[in-house]
């Protein structure tokens, strides 16, 4: 799966997108983010509150229970702020 | 007429707004972003979601249509880096009565702020910068539309 970082969170973990092969048991994207929190430093810290982050799944915002499917891109992010 | 535009380079109402009043209409309502100085910002830095911008940009715009009688309706938004006084995003919208194109621009705007994959950096006078915080003042103006 591609994740995709933006922001703080893109800053915090000191690159744009990687490709990672996720364990087949996580579900959601509340458990890839957990296992991805394992994976450095900056992913922890990147997501250490995780009340603050938002999500998109194949470039959908969806909420953080959300299944991971078959979904080919996830992307992490803090909440929006254009305009 | 739809206009969705994402642009590195400096944006112009003008331009974006440009055709709206040729659409048959009898109103044309216009809402444009400016970058502004809030305490020794000397410019901003917008980061955004490649694609997902675009659609989801398209996306309100198409549920403006359904929502009012619109003859028109224009999402133009600047990313990158934006000194202080520039434009930062021009909304517009064409009707032939003014409620419809008035209540569309308040909905787009309102919208994008919640639901567009933009975020905003400031650069401040002495070298430092911060993301900016989503207000909550943000998400209580786009649940009106829901």
């Amino acid at each position: 799966m591609r994740l995709v970082y933006f922001a703080a969170v893109r800053e915090a973990i000191g690159i744009a997108f990687e490709d990672l092969d996720l364990p087949t048991h996580l579900r959601t994207i509340e458990d890839a983010i957990d296992w991805l929190a394992a994976q450095s430093s900056g992913h922890a810290l990147a997501f250490q509150d995780k009340a603050r982050l938002r999500f998109a799944l194949d470039q959908e915002m969806v909420p953080a229970d959300s299944a991971l499917g078959d979904a080919g891109e996830l992307a992490i992010f803090p909440p929006v702020t254009g305009g | 007429m739809k206009r969705v535009i994402v642009s590195s380079e400096p944006i112009s109402a003008e331009v974006a707004l440009a055709g709206l009043s040729d659409l048959g209409g009898g109103a044309v309502s216009s809402f444009t972003g400016i970058s502004r100085d809030d305490g020794g910002v000397t410019a901003i830095e917008l980061e955004h979601y490649c694609g997902m911008t675009e659609a989801s940009l398209l996306r309100l715009i198409d549920e403006a249509f359904a929502r009012w009688a619109l003859l028109g309706a224009a999402i133009v938004h600047r990313v990158g880096r934006v000194a202080v006084g520039e434009q930062v995003v021009v909304v517009g919208a064409a009707s032939r009565h003014r409620a419809d194109a008035l209540e569309a621009t308040a909905f787009l705007i309102d919208r994008l702020k919640t639901d567009a994959p933009f975020w905003k950096k400031e650069h401040y006078s002495d070298g430092t910068s911060v993301w900016v915080d989503a207000k909550a003042t943000d998400n209580d103006r786009s649940a009106r539309w829901t």
